[in-house]
This record gives structure tokens, C-alpha cells and sequence, in this order.
């Protein structure tokens, strides 16, 4: 039997969780070295797969299957292809950075009243369990992507969850313009909203998987598929549709598509910046990830049939996305709309049915996520040094703290697609993959990119222009630590803008099968077609 | 498919039942019966303890004797499972009375397992101080002194404890053990008076707030007592209907394939309306031990008011025993009726899963939280109920076992969490419970995980089990309604982890109790099965599929 390479991807970061957690009090520092040093590690580990990852070779590779729970006719089954190849590693990748940027995020109040700690001395070890949350969301957004296994998949999906929700609601900007009580009251208020849209859409599709179980007898995603694609197994239309939409809603949810998407500026914006990265660049991708493989292998028909109205909610969340960030007072809340808006363009690119869009789609994952992570971080560094997610007490940053700025500058050019970076190439074939089937709603997208323009720039303007105020004139530009972090993400900006062949390479041909599964073809060009 | 053809797909037909020649001596399968017949010796043993044993010596004894009861107990029923009288060797025993097939034994060994996890939360005696030197366990120092009495006092100053709880536990035990087994609607009355009488005795013997667990004592009783009399009216009707109390005859009079038992009753036999009227009233005497909506009334009061080691047992065991014996009755006496009771439980079930959710989520007081959410549970197992395939028996079994462990663990957890007036229940008290304990807050939060459903934990395990078989039943909605108040119910479950976690704790705050090993093995049981099943269940799977088949 070879090297279960796979599950040791998602076996590593659990691996770390465990011992981050058991790291005793007075060592926090042991702990945050470790859980860097796992997710160095699983990096290592995902970059081996790349490698052996052959982007021409079978659908899926590096697979693993084992029987689990017979019963229910779950078999552990694991493989990637090309899209989650991509996906795996921008996870992998984007985690040190994420432990890195919350080195101090988690380090106890100094200021905690003297009964408690006394009382609970030796016992309660934020830290530790900060990191070891991190490093179990890694562990469980890895095997979601790998996941051959319908039930497999909905297991690590539903249970991703659990620590998500107390990294947002236990874990906080240090802080906060109205004082830590409110803080408090606010963050569980957002982590309880992010948790009860997740699980209503996760139970939801539970019964949409039984309901598969009913129809199909196993979960495997590859022999079901197979058997919608040669016949063997039929599907009554309305019995699709509705499975179909008890998926897609839980990734809707997850995703976030408009009108699903009122929890994330919540959790984004009470969580601490690492965190609010990790949701929006990593665990919100399972959803458009998932839309890709379980959506439109087990459903093509269903998918066609709800492509019209998918576009239009995508359109609305892209459009409403961008419109909201104009408008927010709270830097995080922004970037929190503004992400609502480029999951907007991802959905578009899934459902646009194209290959440049599925191409475009996947490779926006990849490129929001770093771009994300790079502005997010930067941001978490300014609000940090000044203690206030308002945009209006910041101004004449760049004076003061230019190196900060300038970073900060290139992470909102990523965000709003300048050429040159990284995201323009994603979505450009976005909207090219759009306009060629769907001419009206590519050009209604146009407008998302305008809308980005304005809103990045005004908050550049906003905060890093102008006169210094007061309160920033003593603020310090970045330390090497934070150097250190953003510095890497932006090389990676500017190398895949300039040069996206090696993603696009892995990606193309998985989103081909995935085309083929829905039987559509890219359409012809209007010259040939003319002729 | 006949009727009498959908009924063997999930009953066999008994072997070598040999004909009575003689009326004379009854023949009694010692063998077969050894559960049950060993936790009834061991209560008697128990009543005799209290009766000649020294009282300081008592607590040691009677925890000694119903340790090796119930041990030897499960012992017994693993080897008759071994000796395939779960699958192959299924048997009706004790002239037609008891039934030796696989779900009786399935259930005899999760009702065993967990009271012997019950016991140990019995039996813990290092929780409250101690009094005048004495250590004393959850339970009045003297049942029969009124309280704030004089008498009381005095029995307290003595530092006596109520021993007599052990036996007590033994006699409910062993009714439990038969009422899943019973195979005639007598025995399956009397199993129902024998674990429930015990029971209301228990629920009025709380050390603190005396006056609420007799309260909840009286409640019960007398709702209990109206549940009996109603199941105790439709045995009679039945038996007016069928001639006989046998559950297969029953069947096959209710099939149509035997006609005439009984010249005596040939005026009322196959009367449609009382068979009708007659299995309505035995069901709902079953469902509201279920504790299933409209029947549930008791259920929150009587968990609230009970010692909790008792309310723990409680949830666990009844519900394990009394929706054995609602299989049992539904599978094998009335599949042949099943059009007529279906759309019944349909409606049951779904006002069930909605009203124990719904209420849940207004709830104050932790031990009645978990009773609305105990409700909800009810709700989901009758889903499985419903769906009348081999699947749906395993898949209430399965997800019986799995519930049980995981509420004597989470009860055993509410008796950890303290104050000046005893257990601290009220909701309010528990904010930051997991900055103060974060241990026994993470064990908590893994119990409402699984209670929840959350994937890795038996509760997923279990739910996915009823629900798959509920939609391969043809119960498609009833899925939908059962994922709806499952999200509803992930809201409260939510709520109390919140409460722990992420608020402040209040400065004159509970204490969390360190208790013996006793009570550390129950919830470390507890959250062992809840995390094994979740994880790995496919052995126990495999044991409530084997298990699943009836004998009839």
C-alpha cells in the first residue's frame, strides 16, 4: 500500500491541533513555534502533492479508499483533481501566514480581574487553543477539499463549524470603540449567527444527502457520477431539482451568495484579523469549491436548470456587495462586503458554464484568497496599532508609516482587479467566460469592477492620505514580523498576474471534465459561426 | 404484499414451539430469562441487606450487590446473544410471556449498561459537604420524615442515607428489562408497574429541595397512574377483540389468518372499534413514557424536580424500555393495522420534534432544558419508528444506545455544578463556566454537540440512522421536519455552550464539585460512546442490524 498522502495533508494540522492544545499554560510561546512549525509542515506535505499531482494524468489521483461506515454505505474515499490540487495548497499556504499575523491576537488580558486568575491558573490556556483551532480548521477544510465521499465531504463540512465558532466568538480585536463588554456581546452575537446560517444550510443538505442515499444506494461521488453520465442511474426531474437545492443551499450559505450572506460582516468584522482571513480566504471556498464538484457532477441537469436564476443572485451579490462597501464606516466590515461581491464573480464563473469561466472561477479562488489575505492582514496591523476599525480615525497614514501603506495600497489594487495582479487574470476570464454565453449579465458584472475601484480607493484615501491625525503621528510602520507575513503574498500577487500558467495548467483539465459532466460546450465563436 | 407478508420482513417465526400436553407445571427457561431473573434476586438481596445489615455497612453492600448484579446481568445477555438467541435461536420463553429475540436483548444490554452507569452517579457521595461527619449522596437522609420536620433534622444529624435507593434502581431495572420482551399484553402491563412504581418513589427522594421532588413525585404518579389505566382499558379491549392477550395471536387475528380463539367472547370478537380504540389506548400508555407530544406534560417537571442521577437514569433507561416495547407492539402485534397507525404517529412524531424544540428554546433551568430536548429526541426515534423496515428496528436501536450514554453523561455533568442551595441548575449561574472549569465545560459541550447532532459525535451517527431509514420508509417529510427542528434545537444547545464560553463568569458564581471516581467513570463512559459511536459506529451497526428481527 503506498503512503496515504492525502490524509496525511489533513492528518498533520489535526496532529498539531492536539498537541498545541496539550501545550501546558506558562509555554504559550512552545505552542504558537509549534502550530507554526505543523503548518509549515502541511505546507511541505501539499506542495509534495502538487508535485505529484500529474494535471494530464486520471480525474482523480493520489486516491484512497477505505470502508468506514458500511452501513450507511460510506466508504472513506479520498482523491484531488486539478481544482482541489489548487485549493488544498492555497489552504496550506495561507495558514502559516494566518498563524504568523495572530502571533499576539490570542495572548491573555494582562489586565484579567485577580479572582479568575487565580482560580483558573493552569487551566485556561487561550492561546493554545487559539492556535490549535486554526490548525483544526485546516485539517478539516483540507479533507472537505479531497473528499470523494458525499457523507465524507458533509461530515468534515457540518463539523468545520465547531471550531470556526469559537475562534469567532471567543477571540477578539484587543480593541474596540465601545469597550470590551459590548465587544463580548457583539462577538457571540456573530458567532452564534455565523453558526446557526451554517448548520441551518448544513441540515438542510443533510436531508438532501439522504435523499441521494435513497436514490442512488452509496455516496461515492465518482461511481454516481459515473452513473448519471451513462445512464444506469436516473434521477426524476423534480427528485433532482430538489436534492440539487438542498446542496446548493448549504453552499450558498457557505459561499456567501446574496441574500444568504448577513453572517459574514458580522464574523468578519467582531473576529481578529487572522481569523476573519481565515474565513473568507479558506473555509468560504469550500462552498464555491463544493458548488463545482457535488452540484454539477451528481446534478447537471438540476444545475442547468437553476443557472438563470444562480447568475441573477450573482449578479445581486456582486452589485450589492460592492454598493455595501462603498458605504461602511468599519474598515473589516469592508472588506467583509467586498468579499460578498468577488464570491459574487466566483458563482458567476461556476454557473456561467463555460471553461474560461470555470478556469477564471477557480483561479479566483486561488487569487482572492491571497489578495484577501494580504489586504486583511495589513488592515489587522493598522487597526491593531491604533485600536479602532473605524475608517474615520485614520488619515495621513502613509506619511508616518509608509511601508505599511504601501502594502496596504497593492492589497486593495489586488482587490480591485489592476492589471498586473494576480485577480485580473481571474477575472477577466470570469467575465469572458460569462459574456460569450450570457452577454447582459457579463455586462452588468463590468459595473462590480468599477464599484471596486471606488471603494478601495476612497478607503485608501480615506485612511492614508491627507493630513496625519494626531493619533496616528506616532504610529510605527511595520516590524519584521509583519514584514514577514505580507511580503511573500504580495511576490505571489504579482508572479501569478504576470504569470498564471502554472495554475491554469492543473486547473484546465479538471474543469473540462466538469463541463463534459454537464454536457455543455464552450460555444463557438461568432466568426466561425457565421461562416 | 399481503399483510402477513410485510409482517416477516422483520419478524421470524418462533422455533420448536412444543405443544402443552399437561396443564400442570409451567415450563420456565431459566436460561433465557437470567437477566431479568438475576437484577429481580439481587433487588430481594437488596431488601434484605436493608433489613439485617448494619446501617454503616449498607451503602457498601448494596453498592457491592448491584454492582455484581448488573454486571453479571449484561454478562448473561451477551452470552445468550452469543448463543444466537438474537438471530438463529430467537425464542418465545416462559409459556408465550417473554420474547428472547434480538431486539430484547439489544435493549436488555443497553438498559443494563447504563444503569450500571446510572449507579455509579446513585452511589456518588462526594459532592454535597459533608454532614456531621458523615459523607451523604443525593438522596433525603430519611424518606418517610416530612421536611423542615424535626425528624428531619434528627435523621440528618445521624447522618442516615437512603440506602434503600439501590433496590429500588434494581426493581425498575428489572421491569425495564422485561417490558421491551414482553410477548402478552399482561406481562407487558405488569413489567410497565414494576418499573414505574420504583421509579415515582426515586423521583421524591432528592436531599435539597425536598418539597419540589415530591412535588414532581406526585405529578408523576398520578400521570402515571392515568397512562396505566389507559393501557390497562385497551389490553381490554383487545382482549375483547382478539380473545386472547398472546401477542402472536393477536396478530393473527388482527391479520385475519385465525378466526374464533375464543367462544366465550364470539358477541364483541372482531370488532373493529375495539380493536381500534383498544391499541390507541395501549399506544399512548407507551408514548407517554416516551415522553412524546401531547403526552409529554410530565416530563419536564418530574426531570427538574428529580435527584439528578435519578433524572439522568431516567431519560435514559425509560425511554430505552418503553420504545423497545413500542416496537415491539407496533412490529408484531399491529403491523397488520399499520395504515391506521401511521398517519397517527406521523402526526405524533412531527408535533413532537417541533413542540420539544420550539419549547425548549424558552427554558431557564438546565434540567429542563434537557428535558424539552429529551422530548425532541422522542420525536426523532418515532421518525424510525414509522418507517416499519428491518432498517428502521436497527436504526432505533441504535440510536437508543447511542442517546442513552450520552444523557446519564450529560445529567451526571449538571450534578458536578454547585452552589449553597445544592445543584445550581438555573442557566443564568453556568456564564463562564468554561473559563472557570474549562474541562468539565468542554465535556458538557461534547454531550450538546451530540445532543445536537453535530457530525463525529453518536448523536450525528444516530439521527443520520432514523432519518436515512424514516426516507427509505417513504417519510420523506418527515426527514425535512426532523432537520428543521434539529436546527431549532441546535439554537438552544448553542445557546448553553455560548452561556459557558464566551460570557463573563459571575462573580458569586457555582463551584464545580470534584467528585469520586464514581461519577468520573459515568461521564467518561459517556463521552468514550459518545465519541466511538460518532467515529467509528459500524460495529454497532452491525450489532443493531443482527439485532433487528423480531420473533413472533
Amino acid at each position: 500500500m503506498s503512503f496515504p498522502l492525502l490524509t496525511a495533508t489533513a492528518a498533520l494540522p489535526a496532529i498539531g491541533a492536539v498537541l498545541t492544545a496539550a501545550v501546558p499554560a506558562a509555554r504559550r510561546n512552545a505552542a504558537k513555534s509549534l502550530a507554526l512549525v505543523f503548518s509549515l509542515a502541511t505546507l511541505a506535505l501539499a506542495i509534495v502533492v502538487l508535485v505529484r499531482f500529474d494535471p494530464d494524468g486520471g480525474r482523480y489521483q493520489l486516491t484512497e479508499s477505505h470502508s468506514w461506515i458500511a452501513d450507511f454505505g460510506v466508504r472513506y474515499e479520498l482523491g484531488v483533481d486539478g481544482i482541489g490540487v489548487a485549493l488544498v495548497v492555497l489552504t496550506a499556504l495561507l495558514i502559516p501566514f494566518i498563524i504568523l499575523a495572530g502571533w499576539h491576537d490570542a495572548d491573555p488580558l494582562e489586565t484579567g480581574d485577580a479572582s479568575l486568575s487565580s482560580y483558573a491558573a493552569g487551566r485556561w490556556r487561550p492561546t493554545q487553543g487559539f492556535f490549535a483551532l486554526i490548525l483544526a480548521v485546516e485539517a478539516m477544510v483540507i479533507i472537505s477539499f479531497e473528499a470523494t465521499d458525499v457523507f465524507v465531504f458533509y461530515i468534515f463540512f457540518e463539523a468545520m463549524l465547531i471550531p470556526m465558532y469559537f475562534l469567532i466568538g471567543g477571540f477578539g480585536d484587543r480593541a474596540h470603540e465601545h469597550g470590551e463588554e459590548a465587544a463580548s456581546t457583539q462577538r457571540s452575537y456573530a458567532a452564534v449567527k455565523f453558526l446557526l446560517y451554517n448548520l441551518v444550510g448544513g441540515l438542510i443538505m443533510l436531508a438532501a444527502v439522504i435523499g441521494l442515499y435513497v436514490v442512488a444506494g452509496n455516496f461515492s461521488l465518482t461511481e454516481i457520477a459515473e452513473a448519471r453520465a451513462n445512464g444506469t442511474l436516473d434521477m426524476a426531474t423534480n427528485t433532482e431539482r430538489w436534492l440539487f437545492l438542498g446542496f446548493f443551499f448549504a453552499f450558498a450559505v457557505k459561499a456567501p451568495l446574496w441574500p444568504l450572506h448577513t453572517w459574514l460582516p458580522n464574523a468578519m468584522g467582531e473576529s481578529t484579523t487572522p481569523v476573519a482571513v481565515l474565513i473568507t480566504a479558506v473555509v468560504d471556498k469550500v462552498g464555491t469549491f463544493a458548488m463545482l464538484r457535488f452540484c454539477l457532477q451528481l446534478f447537471p441537469e438540476a444545475s442547468k436548470w437553476a443557472t438563470p436564476a444562480i447568475l441573477v443572485l450573482a449578479v445581486i451579490s456582486i452589485i450589492y456587495g460592492a454598493l455595501l462597501a462603498v458605504g461602511q464606516r468599519d474598515i473589516k466590515r469592508l472588506v467583509a462586503y467586498a468579499s460578498i461581491s468577488h464570491f459574487g464573480f466566483i458563482i458567476l464563473g461556476i454557473f456561467a458554464m463555460t471553461s474560461q469561466g470555470q478556469s477564471g472561477a477557480t483561479l479566483y479562488m486561488v487569487n482572492h484568497g491571497i489578495s484577501t489575505a494580504a489586504l486583511m492582514l495589513v488592515a489587522g496591523f493598522l487597526i491593531s496599532r491604533r485600536g479602532s476599525r473605524l475608517i474615520a480615525d485614520y488619515g495621513g497614514v502613509q506619511k508616518v508609516a509608509p511601508v505599511l501603506a504601501g502594502t496596504f495600497l497593492i492589497g486593495g489594487l489586488a482587490t480591485l482587479s489592476l492589471p498586473g495582479l494576480a485577480p485580473f487574470v481571474s477575472e477577466f476570464l470570469v467575465l469572458v467566460g460569462t459574456f460569450e454565453r450570457y452577454p447582459a449579465i457579463g455586462i452588468v458584472a463590468t459595473f462590480g469592477i468599477v464599484l471596486a475601484a471606488l471603494y478601495t480607493l476612497v478607503l485608501y484615501q480615506r485612511t492614508m492620505t491627507g493630513p496625519v491625525k494626531p493619533e496616528v503621528s506616532a504610529m510605527p510602520d511595520l516590524r519584521a514580523r509583519e514584514l514577514l507575513v505580507v511580503a511573500p503574498l504580495i511576490v505571489l500577487l504579482i508572479f501569478l498576474g504576470v504569470y498564471p500558467k502554472p495554475v491554469t495548467d492543473i486547473v484546465d483539465p479538471a474543469v473540462k471534465q466538469t463541463l463534459s459532466d454537464v454536457h455543455k460546450k464552450d460555444p463557438q465563436p461568432e466568426v466561425e459561426a457565421a461562416k | 404484499m399481503s399483510a402477513s407478508a410485510v409482517h416477516s420482513l422483520w419478524t421470524t417465526a418462533a422455533t420448536a414451539a412444543e405443544p402443552i400436553s399437561k396443564i400442570d407445571s409451567p415450563k420456565i427457561e431459566y436460561g433465557q430469562l437470567s437477566p431479568t431473573l438475576i437484577v429481580v434476586g439481587a433487588a430481594i438481596i437488596g431488601v434484605l441487606v436493608e433489613a439485617f445489615v448494619p446501617r454503616k455497612h449498607r451503602y457498601y453492600a448494596q453498592l457491592f450487590v448491584s454492582v455484581v448484579a448488573l454486571t453479571a446481568a449484561f454478562a448473561a445477555v451477551v452470552a445468550l446473544a452469543q448463543g444466537g438467541y438474537g438471530t438463529t435461536k430467537a425464542r418465545i420463553a416462559a409459556m408465550g410471556a417473554i420474547a428472547v429475540d434480538g431486539p430484547a436483548l439489544f435493549l436488555q444490554g443497553t438498559i443494563l449498561l447504563a444503569a450500571l452507569v446510572g449507579l455509579f452517579t446513585f452511589a456518588e457521595r462526594r459532592l454535597d459537604p459533608e454532614v456531621h461527619g458523615n459523607r451523604v449522596d443525593s438522596f433525603a437522609a430519611q424518606a418517610a420524615s416530612v421536611p423542615g420536620s424535626d425528624s428531619e433534622q434528627a435523621a440528618v444529624k445521624a447522618g442516615f442515607t437512603t440506602t434503600e435507593v439501590f433496590p429500588l434502581l434494581l426493581f425498575a431495572v428489572a421491569g425495564m428489562l422485561v417490558f421491551p420482551s414482553a410477548n402478552d399484553l399482561l406481562t407487558l402491563f405488569i413489567a410497565l408497574e414494576v418499573f414505574s412504581l420504583p421509579l415515582y418513589l426515586l423521583c421524591a427522594l432528592a436531599r435539597r429541595k425536598r418539597l419540589m421532588s415530591q412535588e414532581a413525585a406526585v405529578k408523576y404518579f398520578l400521570l402515571g397512574a392515568f397512562a396505566s389505566a389507559f393501557t390497562l382499558f385497551g389490553i381490554a379491549l383487545l382482549y375483547g377483540y382478539a380473545g386472547s392477550v398472546s401477542y402472536g395471536t393477536i396478530a393473527q387475528v388482527v391479520d385475519g389468518t385465525v378466526q374464533n380463539v375464543n367462544p366465550a367472547l364470539a358477541d364483541t370478537m372482531g370488532n373493529d372499534a375495539l380493536l381500534l380504540v383498544g391499541a390507541a389506548m395501549i399506544v399512548m400508555g407507551l408514548l407517554f413514557k416516551v415522553g412524546a407530544v401531547p403526552f409529554h406534560m410530565w416530563t419536564p417537571d418530574v426531570y427538574q424536580g428529580a435527584p439528578t442521577p435519578v433524572t439522568g437514569f431516567m431519560a435514559a433507561a425509560t425511554k430505552v424500555a418503553a420504545f423497545g416495547a413500542l416496537l415491539r407492539l407496533l412490529y408484531v402485534v399491529l403491523p397488520g393495522l399499520r395504515w391506521d397507525w401511521r398517519p397517527v404517529m406521523w402526526g405524533v412524531a412531527i408535533v413532537t420534534m417541533l413542540g420539544g424544540a420550539i419549547v425548549a428554546i424558552t427554558q431557564t433551568d438546565i434540567k429542563r432544558l434537557l428535558a424539552y430536548s429529551s422530548i425532541a429526541h422522542a420525536g426523532f426515534i418515532l421518525a424510525g419508528v414509522i418507517a416499519t423496515t428491518p432498517d428502521g428496528v436497527s436504526s432505533v436501536l441504535f440510536y437508543l444506545a447511542a442517546y442513552s450514554f450520552v444523557t446519564i453523561g450529560a445529567f451526571a455533568v449538571v450534578t458536578l455544578v454547585r452552589d449553597a442551595g445544592g445543584e445550581a441548575t438555573h442557566l443564568s449561574k453556568w456564564a463562564g463556566l468554561g473559563r472557570r472549569s474549562p474541562l468539565v465545560a468542554a465535556v458538557f459541550a461534547v454531550f450538546l454537540l451530540a445532543f445536537a447532532g453535530i457530525p463525529l459525535t453518536s448523536g450525528f451517527a444516530g439521527k443520520f440512522a432514523v432519518f436515512k431509514a424514516a426516507a427509505e420508509g417513504g417519510a420523506a417529510p418527515l426527514v425535512v421536519v426532523g432537520v428543521i427542528s434539529s436546527a431549532i434545537a441546535a439554537f438552544f444547545y448553542i445557546r448553553v455552550i455560548v452561556l459557558m464560553f464566551f460570557s463573563e463568569p459571575r462573580p458569586e458564581g457555582p463551584t464545580v464539585a470534584v467528585p469520586s471516581p464514581l461519577t468520573m467513570t459515568a461521564i467518561a463512559v459517556g463521552v468514550a460512546v459518545t465519541l466511538v459511536l460518532g467515529v467509528a459506529p459500524q460495529y454497532f451497526l452491525d450489532l443493531a442490524n443482527q439485532a433487528g428481527v423480531f420473533v413472533r
